[in-house]
């Protein structure tokens, strides 16, 4: 069942001056209950706008969101807990820190939402509990905590309004590899404990194709593939094209395919794609 | 043959003063690390977020000095005042924030900040800027602002700004740790040309490791100190230990790793894509 | 909101103009606004907007990219010629609510309106047709003499070159701060002056957080490019004054002595 759909969504910056640019191009997609979707695309591409499109940061030039089939732009439109519904996890997110204490800062949500400052500071603990933020953490500054540590205070601040969907854009952005899997690893454990929605942006394939049921790959403003992630990755040469970089798994086992190999074309993990190789070498 | 970079035993520790000016805590960032580098060589420091290596990269153009040991560019000790400018002009640094390391609002300003501070007259200024902006692809936005520019170009703009100075060797600090792919590869493709063309030597750090398959030589760092080193495809033969050092081994190593472990006569170290292609291919048809 | 604001964007075209000496500009803009201010009548304002007039033309900025400069200070505009227009004794024109507004009023306003959007428009001719980098570079060279009196002259005209580096960077940051905290349910358009002002804290923090954290960065990648104090710095494109920059200078002072003549 669909929660959030966009429904022939345009959105064009400055139109009629020099500087206009068609930042989304029709698109229509729906987004149900309890899914995984992860949004590739390069730097421009419209991913980033699309989910602003998503919580009503960016209103469409032309087409409709609808959340709950409701249209988020009619007028009375509560925009401001619908922003609570679907929550958005900046990239770079810990740069909005703001408040004395890593607690009171994942209270800012709830707050707004109108919640007396117990309840938002319970739930801001339970939300920064979700994240595995140490307990000691929670009254400290969020200034004094690690790179890795300000992430997850920041994500927790979107969770703490318990939202039904949660949009993440680029949430590994400049992490290495254990703190990009440490956040990952969080997003996928949060949706499948508390079957929330995840909309997961990134330009990194690998990152997403763990995780996601399907794919949306956005290019200069248009939704060029929309499928499940071992269809998308059949046009790894596309991809490629656009800017992305198709997972060096699927490059093997194409190439292995093509060379007559009888194998698939889709591995989502090194393990997977040993099997195939050492059954198709009859081992 | 005279090394363009050593340092010797160098350790650095940043240290916490308490409200009476004593040493509250000491944290060592660098431990006893011996590095040699060779004129027109490129090397890779690799390591995880807090291993040391940025902590390291600052003490190749002397804005950090070593508590202990000694750290010599292109012959000099670092920690001589008099040889400062030299050392700095020597080798040339990129940071890993593009925006903040753009101080021109204007292209070529920008890249002749250094030069300009090197005191040197207008003409040769403008020569260099001009040359060191073809050198890096960006000629032709000379007269741009560089808040329009992507990641990658503002990045091969911080580049040309060390070019321009002069500099034989360039550090880049995680250079490519806040780009997309598209600017990822723009940036390795401008150090490789620099390094192949002008024999200018590179020192790259960074976490990824798919950055790293074409250095001449790797040191992986790991609280501060050296944990392994060697050409890359020694270093990539050695899968386990990567995983344990925090490192995002490249899945196609993964992949060759896991085949050799299961008993197909693979070597150590697979680099490419194709290279595994390529054995697998030999192996079926025996 | 932000991206509204024009003035200070350097407008990339040939003219004579944007070959003009930054110094000639500069002197030539603080003559114009002492012109806006000598002015006694219709006459002047009339020759005043003439003259800037034809130095827009030959600047090749298109006029409505100049009065979009002008939509920032629309109000201070309106509530200046408001006051005047009610507040200067004199003879009665109406009345609004018991208060008079004057026939000395409404020539007040008229003239203090033209004065301002004229004063604007020609502040903003200056940063259109200069980039940046001459502006403070031409700043510098005028400041010059103080440093006999110890002002670090060289180092004012590099902050000032910094601070015009970012304030594009911190504008779009404010805005991707702003969004990020909306997203929260933040509310930065509704409530009284002290609930606006406290529901500031979220986006100010962040913001000088961010800027402290760029000056770090900023101050580490100039002491690796070889930066030791502004003194011993040569520049890549140097001031030089030609006979266009004289020229200039005469049709300046020629101007300002004719507004001062004008009835």
């Amino acid at each position: 069942m669909s929660i959030l759909k966009l429904d022939h969504v345009n959105y064009i910056y400055e139109a009629g001056t020099a500087f206009e640019h068609h930042a989304l191009t029709d698109i229509t997609v729906e987004f149900g209950a309890d899914e995984f979707v992860g949004i590739i695309g390069h730097t421009g591409s419209g991913k980033s706008t699309l989910i602003q499109m998503c919580n009503g940061l960016e209103k469409p030039t032309s087409g409709t969101v609808l959340f709950h089939g409701e249209d988020i732009h009619q007028k009375g439109y509560d925009l401001k807990s619908l922003r609570c519904k679907v929550g958005l996890v900046f990239q770079y997110p810990e740069h909005q820190l703001f408040a004395e204490t890593v607690r009171q800062d994942a209270a800012f949500g709830p707050m707004n939402q109108g919640l007396s400052r117990e309840e938002a500071l319970e739930r801001a603990s339970a939300a920064l509990a979700l994240t595995r933020l140490p307990e000691e953490l929670y009254d400290c500054s969020p200034f004094e905590l690690s790179g890795g540590q300000k992430r997850r205070a920041a994500i927790a601040g979107v969770l703490a309004m318990e939202p039904e969907i949660l949009m993440l854009d680029e949430p590994t952005a400049g992490l290495d590899p254990k703190g990009r899997d440490e956040i990952l690893d969080l997003i996928a454990g949060l949706r499948r404990e508390r079957s929330m929605t995840v909309l997961l942006v990134s330009h990194s394939m690998e990152d997403v194709a763990k995780y996601a049921d399907r794919l949306l790959v956005m290019d200069d403003g248009k939704l060029r593939y929309h499928d499940t992630t071992e269809a998308v990755f059949a046009h790894y040469k596309e991809l490629e094209e656009m800017g992305l970089r198709a997972p060096a798994l699927s490059y093997v086992l194409h190439s292995l395919k093509e060379k007559g190999w009888p194998v698939g074309t889709y591995a989502s993990s090194p393990e997977e794609a040993r099997d195939m190789i050492l059954g198709a070498l009859g081992k | 043959m005279e090394h363009m970079i050593e340092t010797k035993d160098v350790s650095f520790e940043y240290r916490q003063y308490d409200d009476n000016g004593n040493v509250e805590t000491v944290r060592r960032a660098v431990d006893h690390v011996d590095l040699y580098v060779k004129p027109g060589q490129f090397i890779a420091i690799l390591g995880h977020n807090g291993s040391g290596k940025s902590t390291l990269a600052k003490h190749l153009n002397a804005i950090l000095l070593p508590t202990e040991g000694t750290v010599w560019i292109d012959g000099k000790d670092t920690a001589d005042q008099r040889k400062l400018l030299e050392i700095r002009r020597t080798t040339g640094m990129v940071f890993q924030n593009p925006d903040n390391q753009i101080i021109g609002s204007q292209v070529g300003e920008d890249v002749a900040f250094g030069p300009e501070n090197l005191g040197r007259e207008s003409s040769w200024i403008r020569r260099k800027v001009e040359e060191s902006l073809r050198a890096v692809g960006m000629e032709k936005y000379r007269n741009k602002s560089p808040n329009h520019l992507s990641g990658g170009q503002k990045q091969r703009v911080a580049i040309a700004g060390t070019v321009a100075m002069g500099s034989r060797c360039i550090v880049l600090d995680e250079p490519t740790a806040m780009l997309d792919p598209v600017g990822r590869r723009e940036v390795l493709d401008i150090a490789h040309r620099l390094n192949r063309e002008d024999h200018t030597t590179v020192i790259l750090i960074t976490h990824y490791m798919e950055e790293v398959i074409d250095a001449d030589y790797i040191y992986v760092m790991d609280h501060g100190a050296i944990a392994m080193e060697g050409t890359p495809r020694e270093i990539f033969s050695r899968v386990e230990r990567l995983q344990q050092l925090r490192l995002d081994v490249p899945q196609v190593t993964i992949l060759a790793h896991l085949l050799k472990k299961a008993g197909l006569d693979i070597p150590d170290g697979i680099l490419r894509p194709e290279e595994l292609v390529d054995r697998l291919e030999e192996l079926k048809k025996g | 909101m932000l991206r509204e604001i024009t003035i200070g964007q350097y407008y990339p075209v040939e003219s004579v103009i944007h070959r003009l000496d930054p110094r000639v500009k500069i002197l030539g803009t603080i003559g114009y606004l002492i012109s806006l201010f000598v002015i006694k009548g219709y006459l002047g304002f009339i020759f005043a907007a003439l003259f800037l007039g034809v130095v827009t033309k030959l600047s090749g900025v298109p006029v409505s990219y100049m009065v979009r400069g002008l939509r920032a200070i629309v109000v201070l505009v309106a509530i200046t010629a408001v006051f005047n227009l009610f507040f200067v004794p004199g003879e009665t024109l109406f009345t609004v609510f018991g208060i008079r507004a004057t026939r000395e009023g409404l020539v007040m306003a008229v003239l203090m309106t033209v004065r301002m959007v004229l004063l604007i428009l020609g502040t903003s001719l200056m940063t259109f047709t200069t980039t940046p980098g001459n502006l403070t570079d031409g700043l510098e060279r005028l400041m010059r003499p103080l440093e006999h009196i110890k002002v670090p002259v060289a180092d004012i005209a590099m902050m000032m070159s910094i601070a015009l580096r970012f304030i594009p960077i911190l504008q779009e940051e404010t805005v991707k701060i702003m969004k990020a905290q909306t997203a929260r349910g933040a509310d930065f358009d509704s409530g009284g002056l002290i609930k606006k002002v406290k529901g500031l804290v979220p986006l100010l923090v962040p913001l000088f957080v961010s800027a402290f954290r760029r000056a770090d960065d900023l101050a580490l990648a100039m002491e690796a490019r070889c930066y030791s104090g502004a003194v011993r710095r040569t520049k890549m494109e140097p001031l030089v004054f030609d006979r266009v920059d004289y020229a200039g200078l005469a049709i300046m002072a020629v101007y300002l002595a004719a507004a001062i003549a004008l009835p």
